[in-house]
């Protein structure tokens, strides 16, 4: 039996996590209160430290990586946020081409 | 059983060398990733909806107004914090700690959860008190639905947390507890087991769900 082996490893790997979400989240949530820098950087910075966060919550909370045993679980994340991407993007482009489109002053 | 196949599932001792039920992980496992990724779907839409409808306010108030940056902040803080002791409660079950110590991290999931909710519930009340309720505008509709369906995630995921608790502390999570362990009792055990690991993924999925919320639906529209 292997017991107690591994948890110590695993318990850091829960720790690993729960720190860096908190530094992310954390840089987001200051850029928004005390608004250091311009609107555009601030929202380019919330937008990467959310990519980086959700990265962060697959590896570490939900231990999806790169070995051969996890690679089914993988390809089934990656194929569903290409859809995602599909549909998300798409959508935006339509609506956000459409809404410009349709301003009075556009004719 | 090599070490890198024990720390394939966290959660879940496969160094029983039961070669069918480790199989039959597997498949449960990836079986619940299938719907976890159409919830991700669900969600994308939902977000994509929020994303198209953000400025179509109908002259009612916008997110300046309804949004209060500090519950967002207590919100994200309590389930990060749920996410870390879920994850604590699938180690010590993994690592055959005592049963209260299993039972002690899933409550105190349950107890950031429902603080978590209350917040939730608070924020919906405040926005609607503020004269945005979810029928002001499209922007409103468009937030109290994306917001609103992990919230009821979340109350189902709690719901899910009472039933586990409850079956943890009937049947238990050792497999070893007595040499004269019955087979019956230890595929109920092994049961357990698997549920608890499906609740892991769920719980933890919508953590994830809500960095996008608070990244883009609060801080998206609080910033300046």
């Amino acid at each position: 039996m292997s017991k107690a082996p591994g948890y110590r490893d695993e318990l850091r790997s829960y720790v690993v996590g729960i720190v860096l979400a908190v530094l992310l989240s954390g840089v987001s949530f200051a850029l928004v209160a005390w608004h250091p820098a311009s609107l555009r950087t601030t929202l380019w910075v919330i937008s990467v430290a959310a990519a980086l966060q959700a990265l962060v919550h697959f590896r570490c909370f939900l231990h999806i990586d790169l070995s051969r045993q996890k690679r089914d679980d993988l390809s089934l994340i990656v194929f569903s946020v290409l859809v995602i991407l599909l549909m998300v993007g798409g959508s935006f482009w339509i609506y956000d081409s459409q809404m410009s489109l349709m301003q009075p002053s556009a004719a | 059983m090599t070490a890198s196949a024990t720390r394939r599932h966290p959660g879940l001792n496969l160094d029983h060398g039961d070669e069918a039920a480790q199989l039959q992980t597997e498949e449960l496992m990836f079986g619940f990733w299938i719907f976890l990724m159409s919830d991700l779907v669900l969600f994308a839409l939902l977000f994509a909806t929020f994303g198209t409808l953000r400025h179509a306010l109908a002259g009612g108030p916008g997110p300046q107004t309804l949004f209060e940056l500090g519950s967002a902040a207590k919100e994200t803080a309590l389930l990060l914090a749920s996410s870390f002791t879920f994850g604590l409660a699938t180690l010590s079950m993994k690592h055959e700690h005592a049963t209260g110590a299993v039972l002690g991290w899933m409550g105190l999931t349950l107890l950031l959860g429902a603080g978590f909710l209350g917040l939730e519930v608070h924020d919906f009340v405040s926005m609607t008190d503020k004269g945005g309720g979810i029928d002001r505008s499209a922007f409103t509709a468009a937030t109290f639905a994306l917001v609103g369906t992990h919230g009821l995630h979340v109350t189902f995921g709690s719901l899910w947390i009472v039933v586990m608790m409850i079956q943890v502390g009937l049947i238990g999570h050792r497999r070893d507890d007595s040499p004269t362990h019955a087979a019956g009792r230890r595929k109920l055990v092994d049961r357990v087991h698997n549920r608890m690991l499906r609740l892991a993924l769920f719980w933890h999925f919508l953590d994830i769900v809500w960095i996008g919320i608070f990244s883009f639906v609060y801080l998206g529209g609080l910033a300046r």
